[in-house]
């Protein structure tokens, strides 16, 4: 019975989603970028990497968006860079959201020493800098790959999930069908996975678009200060390689301005996106018309993005 | 006093960890970094010298117990270890010179940004529903997803390579003197324009939305309606009756945002060469100084620890209520 509910109440949750605008919008924006990555090897003309034009020419019919200095193709390169932005930060953002649940609503269902443990565990993650221990660990591991890179994003950035998560788990811990599932004998790991989590589906939906968002944002950054493998094709490489290769001082703006103005866009969808399931799961902020009221939520989400970026 | 044990002991905790990450890492990879350092500085330095370094990068055969008691050791009697690039300055000083600049340019385009985006936030509630209340949270959001380096290089492109209407990199023009005379002092702040407009863009946002919300909710309350009621005037009913209890938010996103002022903008540093803690960390890892990275990274972390703590007792002191539940918890 609890299962039909639930059912119906998603189903309802989702026609909300996609009635709202901005949800609408942001969609749009994400997906077109999916689709890049899907279909970057035949929408890139040229190989990326290869220098076979004029070097800095501004966009033309031949080159979509103007060549670098060495005559690579700079339209190629940023669907190419769609690619390996999209999986990396996607993929990042799921796995940290992955370790944060896992530490989170384990540390909040079990409760006691437990939850003393892992909650200053993921205390003392929350307090470290973040983007200064990825410089850091990158530091010492020469030439990492951009899924390596996603790899240290996630393992050093859950810390923010899990402190929600743990909240979350810890409310719904004393509820009445949770004390009835372990009073039947369900294990640990079926109450947290068929009974918890169903429950937090939205708040796990708002932190995986967070996470992404900030998984997106450091890549680029760390790649932008080359401490990505400089063959890779990502944004934050395609920026490092217009900083290097003087596109400033040449005047090419074509080559700085789209890898950047698409991580932007990328980020504003994850954000109307996640106004809008705000809005949804906060039925008040619905009924009183009273917009981006969630006074609470958004400075959390403000917050995490000043400890990921 | 429970309160301020628990936080005490959270501090010394984290600091230890971070010092402990310092110590691990550089043992921890394969093909120990520490070697191509080791054969940099080799002929460059005294052996005294060339011995603290052995001790800082585990290049001694005592046990790693004995040297993490040692690493322990200099760094709270202030050896830090030397750095590469500038050799023979040593990683305090470099942090000693950076450190003003990285505060006085992000610690006051942070102020300002509270400042505005807070009173903006405390109006556009008050007029909820107009242009600007539509507007301002939208757009000010945009400039938040957007990378703030990326911000900074084309504020850059724009407004100093091709309108010519600021300088492009470091802290101050080259053939000013250093010191507290004017051409200094004015040059100083013409070359943190740029760097604080990027930097008050990326923040401002969340100042306004948080504040607005946070004012809608007061001015919701039965107290606010009985004032206005009782005939209160407008300006003494936003300021001082409905402003002033929606504040206390405001209060944990400053913590987070002064905490971060020493680490939280290194990319931006880096993009125009300002000379902080974050350029310099961004430099010693383009010139693999590992003495100056693990330096910077230790000032950033500690920087960061001890305001959260101070922020905390703070905190503890404006609302009862944390004192009680922090202890608890």
């Amino acid at each position: 019975m609890n299962n039909q509910t639930g059912k119906r109440r998603k189903s309802r949750n989702l026609g909300l989603f996609f009635r709202n605008p901005k949800a609408v919008v942001g969609l749009a924006i994400f997906s077109i970028f999916v689709l890049i990555s899907i279909f970057a090897g035949v929408i890139a003309p040229y190989n990326p990497q290869v220098s076979q034009f004029l070097p800095m020419q501004p966009p033309s019919m031949q080159n979509l968006l103007g060549t670098t200095s060495t005559g690579q193709d700079i339209f190629s390169q940023f669907v190419w860079g769609t690619q390996t932005t999209m999986i990396v930060g996607v993929g990042a953002g799921l796995l940290s959201t992955f370790i944060g649940i896992l530490v989170g609503v384990y540390a909040g269902y079990k409760g006691g020493w437990v939850d003393s443990v892992l909650n200053t565990i993921s205390n003392i993650f929350l307090v470290l800098p973040g983007l200064a221990l990825l410089i850091l660990i990158e530091s010492y591991v020469k030439n990492t790959t951009p899924f390596s890179n996603g790899l240290i994003i996630a393992v050093t950035g859950w810390a923010w999930g899990a402190r929600v998560f743990r909240a979350q788990a810890m409310s719904l811990a004393g509820r009445d069908f949770i004390i009835a599932a372990k009073l039947s004998g369900a294990s640990d790991m079926r109450i947290i996975f068929a009974e918890i989590l169903p429950n937090m589906m939205s708040i796990i939906a708002a932190n995986v678009m967070y996470a992404c968002l900030g998984a997106i944002l450091a890549e680029s950054g760390l790649a932008y200060l080359g401490l990505e493998n400089l063959s890779s094709s990502s944004w934050g490489t395609m920026l490092y390689w217009a900083q290097a290769g003087g596109a400033m001082l040449g005047g090419a703006w074509w080559w700085f301005i789209p890898p950047g103005l698409a991580i932007a866009l990328v980020g504003m969808s994850f954000a109307l996106m996640n106004f809008s399931i705000d809005q949804i799961t906060n039925p008040r902020l619905r009924v009183r018309k009273k917009k981006k009221a969630a006074g609470v939520r958004k400075v959390s989400s403000r917050e995490r993005e000043h400890a990921s970026a | 006093m429970r309160y301020f044990l628990n936080r005490l002991g959270f501090l010394i905790l984290s600091i230890w960890a971070a010092i402990t990450l310092n110590f691990v890492l550089p043992r921890l990879m394969p093909g120990n970094p520490a070697e191509t350092i080791f054969a940099k500085f080799q002929g460059h330095m005294q052996p005294s010298q060339l011995h603290a370094m052995e001790l800082q990068f585990g290049f001694s055969n005592k046990p790693f117990i004995i040297q993490y008691f040692q690493y322990l050791g200099s760094l709270l009697t202030g050896h830090w270890g030397l750095s590469y690039t500038y050799y023979p300055t040593s990683v305090s000083q470099i942090i000693a010179t950076s450190l003003p600049w990285t505060i006085g340019l992000l610690g006051i385009a942070t102020l300002i940004s509270v400042v505005i985006g807070t009173l903006v936030g405390i109006l556009i509630a008050w007029r909820r529903g107009g242009i600007a209340d539509s507007t301002l949270p939208i757009v000010t959001m945009f400039f938040q997803s957007m990378p703030l380096f990326w911000l900074g290089l084309v504020l850059v492109y724009f407004l100093a390579f091709t309108l010519n209407w600021f300088p492009m990199f470091h802290g101050y023009s080259s053939n000013a003197n250093v010191g507290w005379n004017w051409p200094f002092i004015s040059s100083v702040l013409y070359h943190g324009i740029l760097p604080a407009i990027v930097v008050f863009l990326g923040s401002i946002s969340g100042w306004i939305i948080g504040m607005r919300n946070n004012m809608i909710n007061t001015l919701g309350e039965d107290y606010v309606v009985f004032a206005e009621a009782k005939g209160v005037s407008n300006r003494r009913l936003i300021f001082m009756y409905a402003a002033r209890n929606a504040l206390l938010p405001q209060v944990t996103s400053l913590a987070i945002a002064l905490s971060s002022i020493v680490g939280g903008q290194i990319l931006v540093e880096q993009v125009f060469s300002y000379p902080g803690i974050g350029f310099q960390l961004t430099n010693a890892v383009s010139m693999e100084d590992y003495p100056l990275i693990q330096g910077m990274f230790l000032i950033i972390a500690l920087s960061v620890l001890i305001v959260n703590f101070l922020v905390d007792m703070l905190y503890g002191r404006l609302d009862p209520r944390v004192r009680r539940r922090g202890a608890e918890s």
